[in-house]
């Protein structure tokens, strides 16, 4: 993230991170988690599931903070986040 | 009391604790009874928007571990059948009563009528079977609507109870006893933990435990053909038959149990009347007259009027010459008793299309018709 | 399997692993049959949140619900659920939550269900302001039947049975439920995931009858026939013309097609509940 100056507690700020984890069997392609991340983790692969749907994967995992709303969407309950270490933002 | 009062007493006496119901002469007096009476032992009293509803809150009450009644009419009864389908497939015990009057339609509120015994056993749609019983007076309106419960817990299935305005309305001594001392068919529950509980897969009778909302058993119950699980399976013939024909024979196979009738003069009887109901009261005045001039002439009451009882009216066809049915309609369970007789004995529908009872002198005329081997044929 | 770090293969062989909200459905029956990109399964994911905010003990939550897509709710739930005929929910809840008060009931049911032959019972249980939550999914049309037009389907919309545009009012379902009686009335769309969560946790915890409206897409459907291809497609529809009023007139709420979807907390009022008023 780019500041014009460095924040006071920016030592205190912790970034959660989120590990995506998807159940593909469930998946039915809708794009939606793709859509309405805001950390844009997610994109919809070339793979297909058994049922032919297009699944989710994860192309940039650095970037999810496990904001969950991917998590919420989720219309088939085939995908959500699990919390991991956090870090302190740079 | 009257009937419908005696009817209300009965549940309460039977530990029905929900009643919920829609104003219909002749059968209000039971909401209204109920709505005095239920806050007494604790129970709940509501009067729904109409008469699908009151239907569908008794089937919900019982999911929630209530002893559930409703009570109605024709007009009202048309309108619980299908919810009485949800009832029946989903195995629900509770009670209807209908107080029958005039019909079709709106009929004759304030009269009596029978034309409702046919839509009880087929009113609903799909193959089933159901319980009826009949009541001849307010005596029996208390004693079998304790049996109406009893059968609806022992057997898992709604069981109407299918009075008529002259019963209901009619007032006579009746015997309430202490509820210590009457024989109640508790609600049997599951043995077996959730995780190996199928709230539909029946036991050597057919029928299954019942575990109700809130116990901790996750049921899902669904109008839909469902498998042992409960879950729905609307794909597959094989679970359709299997559903359906146990519940079918949930009844059938049980129907020694759940039969009763009562009878006089049947060892000579040449010819035998077929009644239920109010009927089967009026009849025994030209019975009686009959046999005072000599014609052998027997009473046969149903009390049981589904399942109906074939096997005794295919017995009986082999050695009289006539059954002769007096109903307040143009022939319903005359057909059955017809059908069963299968030509062996004449069947004589004494028909009455409403308003009030069968004039004695009528049935006398057709019990001698019958002797003379006159008459056959309930729709001529 | 991979290639340049992108999936080339699904491998579904392993074992599956545990959504949290599994405990609370019948994972032997997942996954579902709602379409790809129907509301019903986000409908489903929030309540579900609201079950675990509210603190509710699930093993006392009955779900009832009525015929139609949204019916088949009940069927994945892991609570006691009553699946029922069509337009009866409602009073088959009332029969369950009077006979075991303990019980917490919610009904979930979709526009048809429960405002055209269920709406009779939902006016009469919002008037006597019966202890019940009721969750409409509101997609505007008749879905599991086809696509026929729903007493929600806004004028001009195009459905099987209005090929050429609806030539009817629809209900305006807030409004309805407001002047019924009802204590809570809330309305969101399935996009707004975060206060739909926390309305419906609202509205569970609340006395009385609580309504919530769920403006959900129907991208087989509804969106086939209006143009909005996908349920992504409709969801934008939704963030383009939802306005968060809370608190505003319901009467103002209507909701006309190209036009603003007003979404919010309308009522929230403190009304003796039906049980309530027994006790008195």
């Amino acid at each position: 993230m780019k500041f014009w100056r460095t924040p006071l507690d920016h030592d205190q700020i912790i970034i959660p991170r989120g590990q995506i984890t998807v159940i593909p069997a469930r998946c039915k392609g809708c794009g939606l988690c793709e859509n309405y991340c805001p950390r844009h983790v997610l994109a919809m692969s070339v793979a297909f599931n058994a049922k032919g749907y297009h699944i989710p994967e994860v192309t940039d995992a650095e970037a999810c903070v496990a904001c969950g709303l991917c998590q919420i969407m989720c219309p088939e309950f085939s995908i959500y986040v699990t919390e991991v270490a956090s870090r302190v933002a740079d | 009391m009257n009937g419908d009062e005696a009817c209300a007493e009965a549940a309460l006496s039977a530990g029905s604790r929900f009643f919920a119901g829609y104003p219909i002469t002749p059968a209000t007096e039971i909401a209204e009874r109920m709505a005095e009476r239920m806050p007494d032992v604790g129970g709940t009293y509501i009067q729904m928007e109409d008469e699908l509803a009151s239907m569908n809150a008794v089937l919900g009450a019982a999911w929630g571990g209530a002893k559930a009644m409703t009570a109605t009419s024709g007009p009202g009864f048309s309108l619980m059948m299908e919810n009485l389908g949800l009832g029946l497939i989903t195995e629900t015990p509770c009670v209807v009563v209908d107080v029958q009057r005039g019909g079709p339609s709106t009929g004759l509120p304030t009269l009596v009528g029978q034309g409702d015994m046919m839509q009880a056993r087929w009113g609903s749609h799909g193959p089933y079977e159901i319980i009826a019983l009949c009541p001849t007076s307010p005596q029996e309106m208390f004693d079998l609507t304790i049996e109406a419960f009893n059968l609806s817990e022992k057997y898992r299935t709604p069981v109407l109870l299918m009075a008529d305005e002259s019963v209901g309305h009619m007032a006579e001594r009746v015997v309430i006893p202490p509820v210590e001392s009457l024989e109640l068919y508790p609600r049997r529950k599951p043995t077996v933990p959730p995780d190996q509980y199928r709230p539909f897969e029946g036991d050597d009778a057919g029928v299954p435990a019942m575990a109700c909302a809130g116990e901790g058993y996750h049921l899902h119950v669904t109008g839909l053909t469902h498998d042992e699980r409960g879950y729905p399976v609307t794909t597959d013939p094989a679970v359709q038959e299997r559903l359906v024909h146990r519940l079918i024979e949930k009844i059938r196979a049980n129907r020694a149990d759940i039969i009763r009738v009562e009878s006089r003069w049947l060892d000579d009887a040449e010819v035998i009347v077929v009644a239920y109901g109010i009927s089967a009261r009026v009849a025994l005045l030209p019975i009686e007259m009959a046999r005072a001039q000599g014609i052998q002439v027997g009473w046969l009451k149903l009390v049981t009027v589904w399942p109906f009882p074939e096997d005794l009216i295919r017995q009986l066809a082999r050695r009289v010459q006539a059954f002769v049915v007096p109903e307040i309609n143009y022939g319903q369970i005359a057909l059955e008793v017809e059908r069963c007789a299968a030509g062996r004995a004449r069947t004589i529908l004494v028909p009455h299309a409403g308003g009030d009872i069968h004039d004695p002198r009528v049935v006398l005329e057709a019990i001698r018709q019958a002797v003379e081997g006159q008459g056959d044929g309930v729709t001529g | 399997m991979e290639t340049n770090g992108r999936l080339t293969a699904v491998n579904e062989s392993v074992a599956e692993p545990q959504h949290p909200m599994d405990r609370f459905l019948r994972q032997d029956r997942l996954p579902h049959i709602w379409c790809s990109g129907c509301g019903l399964g986000t409908a489903l994911n929030c309540f579900l949140g609201a079950l675990i905010k509210s603190k509710l003990d699930p093993d006392k939550v009955a779900v009832v619900s009525g015929i139609g897509c949204s019916g088949r709710v009940a069927g994945y739930v892991n609570m006691d659920s009553f699946h029922t005929t069509h337009g009866r929910a409602i009073p088959f809840a009332t029969g369950l939550k009077l006979a075991n008060p303990a019980l917490k009931v919610v009904v979930f049911s979709g526009d048809g269900d429960l405002i055209a032959i269920g709406g009779n019972h939902f006016i009469h249980a919002a008037r006597r302001n019966m202890d019940l939550t009721v969750i409409c999914v509101n997609n505007f049309i008749y879905g599991m039947t086809g696509g026929q037009l729903a007493p929600t389907t806004p004028t001009a919309a195009r459905t099987s049975t209005s090929p050429a545009g609806n030539r009817d009012h629809p209900f305006n379902l807030a409004y309805l439920a407001a002047a019924s009686g009802a204590a809570y009335v809330a309305r969101w769309t399935t996009l707004h995931v975060r206060r739909l969560e926390r309305a419906l946790t609202e509205a569970l915890l609340k006395p009385g009858f609580s309504f919530v409206e769920i403006i959900s897409p129907c991208p087989t459907l509804y969106g086939r026939l209006n143009k909005q291809k996908s349920g992504l497609e409709q969801m934008q529809y939704y963030k383009d013309r939802s306005v968060i009023q809370h608190g505003a007139d319901p009467r103002q709420a209507d909701i006309a097609l190209n036009g603003q979807i007003v979404v919010g907390k309308f009522v929230d009022l403190d009304k003796p509940s039906y049980l309530e008023l027994q006790k008195g």
